[in-house]
């Protein structure tokens, strides 16, 4: 049974009582929220994903009023794993957001079992694309754009890397979107489905975009990578392709790897045979037809 | 004793690693959450690596406890190579340095310290060097975490150790001590004593102290010192020191309790015999449980240190939102009953604390609402 299939009365009722656990690619959540107002987007954006009853649950998560002495503290929501605050209180309207950035935590804290990269990770055809970066490269917008012209989503936030053979293990989750970008996406996609329009938050105006129901359909086919491309987003410029070495890709992946340093000789491992699998570059441009243009050419 | 049933799996596991391969997803579920809650989930990663019982668990709990025996093992990298950099940055000093709990188990490599995680280095000097000692370490980039004026001297008047010092680039904390337990304690170990017994660790130039005394450390430190709350672990500490020191050492047990008395310890290691025995099955030789009996306290006190102690020791469970309040009156009640400093003074202090913690979160709000309006 899907998200999507629960009528909304029913979605909202569990949500706010035992919790409804989401498996998306190899984590499954279990998400409790009481906040009515989270449960219709929530619903929206996770539609496609398995309810997993009988699943393992990986991280048992709560988006709850903040409590406290403090009487304004009560306008603002906290989120919780295992009843332990990830950050400090938000403004109440931040709440979806909240429930993202709070998902990213509990995998960039607790995924060890996995080589974690801040990475997006698009496909198409035999060709895997890992794209690390980070904030305000342009990376989502990029990844927006590809996986609204065929190309096939599996992270656009978090690139979960299997020990053994490498392969990486598709999440497909909400892409978030800021400021611009969620014009010249709604522009460029216009069947894309969005959630609310939230604005004040710290990085600006912010959308989620719902993953493409065959993206969310493919979860548990995981890809090997076969290209790495470091992006960067600079107005005006026109689009430019840059082979970079192996070691330099290793390098730059690994900066961008939140727990390489906990996985050891095993994560060096992991990101070697990574970096020696694929074609490297670095990437820039500010056109997203020319990027889509190149990155097909490549596939 | 009324035991937590939120915490009955976790309990499971620790006494008996060997039987985890038993337990079913449901099981595993809260065992992991609790475990994790508790800084212990590398610990029982460690023991099933160890029973070789990792095969026979469920593929995806064998995932997690994999990815927590990674975790451990980076932790205990990360203290290694900080107590080498600081054994290198007081080196030209020349002066004795005792490595304390985790960072002395595990540059000792007792059992123990597989799978422990450690927070920050705990150091005990002399207490004439310290101002050297402290220089010595700024000089490498270990700065005082900045405090008010008012804390720093809660901390040097007060409590026994320099403010903690903090690495510029790497975060890491080392905690400076000159004796075990706060000046204003009512307890005094002896700290000539524990130098006398101290003992070199091999290869690094710098000393632990003897096992008896690292027993009774961690006891004081638990049931006198630190914070109680969800605090299962430290309880397992000194379990495993028992354990690895009765095994090991000649005449470990023989003269524990001499030794406790000898540091006015004997009550916190009648608690740690105590809890060790009625929650973790710490077997306990006779002799010692009826030489540490004189050192209970009065009996209705006892009473309710066996009623409140496991609630406090032990996690609740994560989904209860109830659990908070009874569990904050528990420990102030302990607090104030282990007076770390005069109840006129940690009345002041605890209202002041909370003022100030208060007054943060009002400048944080306001400075969130500020960046929010922004254009």
């Amino acid at each position: 049974m899907k998200v999507g299939d629960l009528s909304p009365d029913a979605f909202a009722a569990e949500l706010a009582g035992p919790g409804v656990p989401i498996r998306c690619g190899p984590f499954v959540a279990r998400i409790v929220s009481n906040l009515p107002e989270v449960a219709a987007p929530i619903q929206l954006l996770y539609g496609a994903f398995p309810i997993a009853r009988d699943l393992l649950v990986d991280f048992h998560v709560r988006l709850r009023r903040a409590t406290g002495l403090y009487r304004r503290l009560r306008s603002h929501v906290v989120f919780t794993l295992d009843d332990e605050p990830a950050f400090h209180p938000f403004p109440r309207r931040l709440a979806l957001p909240l429930l993202e950035w709070g998902l990213n935590w509990c995998i960039y804290r607790n995924a060890h079992q996995f080589l974690v990269i801040h990475a997006a990770v698009v496909q198409k055809g035999a060709t895997t694309c890992l794209l690390p970066a980070e904030s305000g490269s342009g990376k989502s917008t990029l990844c927006a754009a590809l996986v609204s012209r065929g190309w096939r989503l599996l992270s656009d936030e978090l690139a979960i890397l299997r020990p053994g053979d490498g392969k990486i293990l598709p999440v497909a989750r909400p892409v978030s979107l800021k400021n611009e970008s969620i014009a010249l996406i709604g522009a460029f996609a216009p069947d894309a489905v969005f959630g609310p329009m939230i604005g004040g938050t710290p990085k600006g105006l912010l959308s989620h975009m719902r993953p493409p129901a065959e993206s969310v359909e493919r979860m548990d086919e995981p890809a090997s990578p076969s290209v790495i491309i470091f992006p960067t987003y600079r107005r005006d410029a026109a689009a430019s392709l840059d082979p970079i070495s192996t070691g330099q890709a290793f390098f730059h992946a690994a900066d961008s790897s939140p727990n390489y340093h906990i996985l050891g000789r095993d994560g060096f491992n992991i990101l070697a045979d990574c970096a020696e699998a694929c074609d490297s570059y670095d990437f820039s441009y500010s056109s997203l037809d020319d990027a889509i243009r190149i990155f097909d050419d490549l596939a | 004793m009324t035991e937590s049933i939120a915490a009955r799996e976790l309990l499971a596991a620790l006494k008996a690693p060997e039987k985890i391969a038993d337990f079913d997803i449901g099981q595993w579920d809260i065992i992991i959450r609790q475990a994790r809650r508790t800084r212990l989930l590398s610990r029982i990663a460690v023991k099933a690596e160890e029973g070789g019982l990792t095969g026979a668990l469920p593929p995806k709990v064998a995932d997690i406890l994999r990815g927590a025996f990674y975790a451990g093992a980076e932790n205990r990298r990360m203290v290694m190579w900080e107590t080498r950099c600081m054994a290198k940055a007081l080196a030209e000093i020349e002066t004795p340095v005792i490595l304390l709990k985790g960072a002395a188990y595990a540059a000792a490599g007792l059992p123990l310290a597989a799978g422990r995680i450690a927070g920050d280095i705990d150091i005990m000097v002399a207490q004439p060097r310290l101002a050297e000692i402290e220089a010595a370490l700024t000089a490498q980039g270990w700065l005082p975490i900045k405090f008010s004026d008012y804390d720093q001297r809660y901390y040097r008047t007060w409590m026994h150790e320099l403010p903690p010092l903090r690495h510029e680039e790497r975060e890491t904390v080392i905690d400076v001590h000159h004796t075990i337990l706060p000046l204003t304690s009512r307890l005094s170990p002896d700290p000539e004593e524990l130098w006398r017994h101290s003992r070199d660790i091999d290869g690094l130039g710098l000393k632990m102290l003897g096992p008896q005394d690292m027993v009774l450390h961690s006891a004081a430190h638990l049931f006198q010192d630190g914070d109680l709350a969800f605090a299962i672990r430290d309880l397992v500490d000194l379990v495993d020191l028992f354990n690895h020191f009765g095994a090991e050492e000649d005449c470990f047990w023989d003269g524990l309790v001499a030794r406790a008395a000898r540091h006015q310890l004997e009550r916190p290691l009648y608690y740690a015999l105590r809890y060790g025995h009625r929650l973790l099955d710490l077997a306990v030789p006779e002799a010692v449980m009826h030489d540490i009996a004189s050192a209970a306290p009065a009996a209705p006190v006892l009473r309710l240190m066996d009623r409140l102690m496991p609630g406090v020791l032990l996690p609740d469970h994560p989904d209860d939102p109830n659990s908070g309040r009874a569990r904050a009156a528990t420990l102030l009640y302990l607090r104030s009953h282990w007076l770390r400093m005069p109840p006129w003074l940690l009345a002041a202090h605890l209202a002041r604390k909370a003022v100030m913690q208060a007054a943060a979160a009002v400048r944080r709000w306001h400075e969130q609402r500020r960046k929010s309006e922004q254009p």
